[in-house]
């Protein structure tokens, strides 16, 4: 039976192919999701992506991946966004908020990380704040040591360009982001 | 539901981590911070994990995945002309079809277009070095370019990255997203690199495209195949 191909590095040098916006070419994806012209409540997602020492990635790239507001998978790439970090080691994406899958899992979206100096990606999932009850009855995050749960959950901000929900990424260390083997 | 949940109702095999590089390779220094430390969280295959997005045929231009002629602006890119092809399949060696590759290289001298590549090697003012195709009904997947040179990182003293194509896969689902690097038979740097050789003994040997004198297209281009596995299905259904 043949093997998985290993993985490797995205490497420093990814963004004239993976987000070539920045230099002028078509992109196939990119921060703002094509869900976010659906109806519901259109949202930013926004954080840091963070190293061992808390400095700032300003190599990585973030993808998502989510439910359009009635919990349900849109076809196609709807639901996909990709943005690269930037000089403050910050990604954002435009989108709508997902809704309740309705099998007894909160509204979420699957996020994966790849970066300079990770050999392999690594898959985590977002929650949100304002979904305290959902979240409690959510069965992956009930699988997750419980003083590890907050790292999952990103925080509601209202601001005048409307709701922002913040959600940095630490690769490592004391607040070190849980990561999922799915 | 999506075709490629139906394709899956068991869900997907497991990353295979005798396979795959561990997060933490000191050899390689950049992993020493940005390893992850603690326990992946094992999850269920919900929904959301089973589906990903899909870029069909009409994502593409043909043109995108000629790399010889993607970035043309007056002439021909300097360097060896190669065709890269292959097959993208899953863990039972059924095809993937209509699958999207990214890739993404140096140029012939070993420079990057990247805003942040300082190697003292010169530009290509026709080649741009970023391609993009999707697989056909039998996984198959053609590009052409220039072969990449090797170039020097701050790594160690005398670091050099081996000649490499860097790719980028979706496959049928969000977990069969895979990013690896490609490179070449007979390459004397593959031994003295520490992302190469961050991958598990017995599966690097796996990065190595083969020369084909079948692809190798006369007065024009040397092939080189390259196959691609992605996560297969799982033999047993998970519940939600």
């Amino acid at each position: 039976m043949p093997r998985q191909t290993p993985s490797q590095t995205v490497g420093p040098y990814f963004a004239y192919a993976l987000t070539p916006g920045l230099y002028g070419r078509r992109a196939i994806a990119g921060n703002r999701l094509a869900l976010a012209d659906a109806p519901g409540e259109p949202i930013r997602i926004e954080g840091r992506v963070l190293d061992g020492n808390g400095s700032p990635v300003i190599d990585s790239l973030v993808e998502i991946w989510q439910a359009g507001p009635d919990g349900r998978i849109a076809p196609g790439a709807a639901g996909f966004g990709r943005c690269g970090t930037d000089d403050t080691g910050t990604y954002r994406f435009e989108t709508v908020k997902p809704g309740a899958p309705g099998d007894g899992q909160a509204p979420h979206v699957m996020m994966t990380v790849f970066a300079r100096g990770m050999l392999s990606h690594a898959f985590t999932r977002l929650l949100f704040s304002d979904e305290e009850e959902a979240n409690a009855g959510d069965p992956v995050l009930a699988a997750v040591p419980e003083e590890r749960r907050a790292t999952l959950i990103a925080r509601r901000q209202e601001t005048a360009a409307g709701p922002v929900y913040r959600f940095d990424i630490h690769l490592q260390g004391e607040a070190e982001t849980v990561f999922f083997d799915a | 539901m999506t075709d490629s949940t139906a394709a899956a109702p068991g869900g997907f095999a497991p990353r295979d981590w005798a396979q795959h590089p561990p997060y933490l390779s000191p050899e390689y220094k950049s992993t020493v911070l940005r390893s992850p430390r603690k326990p992946l969280i094992p999850m269920a295959q919900t929904p959301s994990v089973l589906t990903g997005p899909a870029f069909g045929q009409d994502a593409v231009d043909p043109l995108d995945a000629d790399l010889t002629r993607n970035g043309r602006v007056n002439g021909e890119p300097l360097g060896e002309r190669i065709i890269v092809t292959g097959r993208v399949l899953d863990e039972d060696g059924r095809p993937v079809p209509d699958t999207l590759l990214e890739i993404w290289q140096a140029n012939a001298a070993g420079r990057y277009v990247h805003k942040w590549d300082r190697h003292e090697a010169p530009l290509d003012p026709n080649f741009f070095g970023a391609g993009r195709c999707v697989t056909d009904g039998q996984g198959r997947y053609r590009f052409t370019s220039i072969k990449p040179g090797a170039y020097p990182w701050g790594n160690h003293h005398n670091a050099w990255r081996p000649a490499h194509i860097h790719f980028s896969l979706f496959g049928p689902s969000f977990l069969t997203r895979l990013v690896t690097q490609m490179y070449f038979p007979g390459d004397p740097l593959l031994p003295l690199d520490p992302i190469y050789n961050g991958i598990p003994d017995g599966a690097r040997e796996l990065l190595i495209s083969r020369f084909s004198i079948d692809v190798t297209e006369p007065v024009w281009a040397l092939g080189y195949e390259f196959d691609i596995v992605l996560r297969g299905r799982k033999a047993t259904p998970m519940e939600g």
